[in-house]
């Protein structure tokens, strides 16, 4: 019989690793997302290209090439990164990319009439964006968003492929010494349901949260 | 290290290969997903209650779960129980597996995106079940799915690379040998990316001219 403990502290560790990078992940694309996406409804073309640019180059790519082409080839232009700061960074820009649309629809989901009441105010185009339109705008983000955090805790587990020690790892280091395959990968399998489960009862929370007060605003 | 021109096209008919593999998993993963989407919406849909519920905490359960981990479960596990399964075929099980669930969604909004009122006309003309589907509901619903259906067609082909690591010789798996062996990373790398830029800007203008055809249905 096997002694199961030590395998599941393994696992667990490997759980860490996960939860660290789906938390640092999510925060650099909760950045690019706005930087990305209010770059998308700005009036300079320049920076609108830009923005385009980057959305359409990450969404086209899939994670995977995009997380070896950083791990791999970003050394020989003289970067060299961990494996963790090349998952985060590569999660990071490309959910960033994906919700960095999501903020676009929403901004340009706002009415036209509530803009033209900022000009009749004499708002500028800051105070705009940030006492006006996006406190209107982010509740409509917000499911999205959900799906995009659970995106990028599945997208965690090809990390495992450049040797950083996360949960899918740990199962397979535990399938290598115990020659079990069943009970690591379904534990693996139920603890990421989990936090997928986690992540979208905390979005939803935060969802009331910030749609507090709107009731009879929108339709 | 420079760029090497040379490298890249002695490199090319391997890649090339991969890619290859590539298509025919995408092609393949699309096949099954269609078929298991509409299994799983009909399942939620039309059975009864305990099944329903099962139906929908198992398209849950795949949706929450990382691909990797249920390529690495069909590959690893199953052969524990007797189902050995080539690499490709658990490949584009997984695939069609996990991207079924999302095309089930697709199903079951567009079904249900049919108004009540063509159900109860079909009924009132005296139309039987059968009929009703295939006259009325479906061509209705289908159209409106398209563009859905083929951006998660989209999806799926870039997360084709994930096969590699249960040894499926694809595009992904090709440059990485190619990499090893010769110990020059840039150019299959970035080539592997360059491939995949280039299909999914071509499917992009695919899936605009898709929604700009089907989406008129919506508004009539």
């Amino acid at each position: 019989m096997t002694d199961w403990s030590g395998y599941i502290g393994l696992i667990l560790q490997g759980a860490l690793v996960t939860l660290q990078l789906t938390v640092m992940g999510s925060a650099l694309a909760l950045v690019m997302a706005f930087v990305a996406g209010l770059g998308r409804v700005s009036r300079f073309i320049a920076v609108r290209a830009l923005a385009t640019t980057y959305i359409e180059f990450f969404r086209g790519t899939s994670i995977f090439v995009q997380l070896f082409w950083v791990y791999f080839v970003l050394p020989f232009a003289g970067v060299t990164l961990s494996p963790l700061q090349a998952g985060v960074l590569a999660l990071g820009l490309n959910v960033g990319a994906y919700g960095a649309e999501v903020v676009r629809g929403a901004v340009k989901a706002i009415g036209r009439e509530q803009r033209e009441a900022c000009i009749a105010l004499n708002l500028t185009r800051g105070q705009a964006m940030r006492h006006v339109i996006l406190p209107q705008a982010l509740p409509l983000m917000l499911p999205t968003f959900c799906n995009n955090a659970i995106e990028l805790l599945k997208g965690t587990a090809v990390v495992s492929l450049i040797s950083l020690t996360d949960m899918t790892f740990q199962a397979q280091v535990v399938r290598a010494q115990t020659g079990n395959t069943l009970i690591p990968f379904a534990t693996i399998l139920v603890l990421y349901f989990l936090m997928a489960l986690a992540i979208s009862t905390a979005m939803r929370w935060l969802e009331r949260r910030v749609t507090r007060g709107l009731d009879g605003v929108r339709t | 290290m420079e760029w090497d021109w040379n490298f890249v096209w002695e490199i090319m008919p391997t890649l090339l290969q991969g890619l290859k593999i590539t298509l025919l998993a995408t092609v393949l993963g699309a096949a099954v997903a269609t078929v298991i989407g509409l299994v799983f919406a009909i399942l939620r849909m039309t059975a009864p209650k305990p099944i329903a519920r099962a139906t929908g905490f198992v398209v849950e359960f795949i949706r929450g779960t990382p691909l990797l981990v249920q390529l690495y479960f069909i590959f690893y596990v199953l052969p524990d129980i007797g189902i050995r399964l080539p690499a490709l075929l658990a490949g584009v099980i997984g695939l069609g597996l996990h991207y079924g669930t999302y095309a089930a969604e697709v199903y079951r909004a567009g079904i249900e995106n049919v108004p009540r009122g063509q159900w109860e006309a079909a009924k009132a003309t005296n139309l039987t079940g059968r009929q009703t589907w295939i006259h009325v509901v479906l061509p209705q619903a289908i159209p409106p799915m398209i563009p859905a259906l083929a951006n998660y067609l989209i999806a799926m082909f870039k997360e084709t690379p994930l096969l590699s690591a249960i040894t499926v010789l694809e595009l992904m798996n090709q440059a990485k040998s190619v990499a090893n062996s010769s110990y020059r990373y840039i150019e299959p790398m970035t080539l592997v990316g360059v491939f995949f830029l280039i299909m999914s800007l071509i499917s992009v203008v695919f899936l605009r001219w898709l929604e700009e055809r089907y989406a008129r249905v919506e508004e009539r």
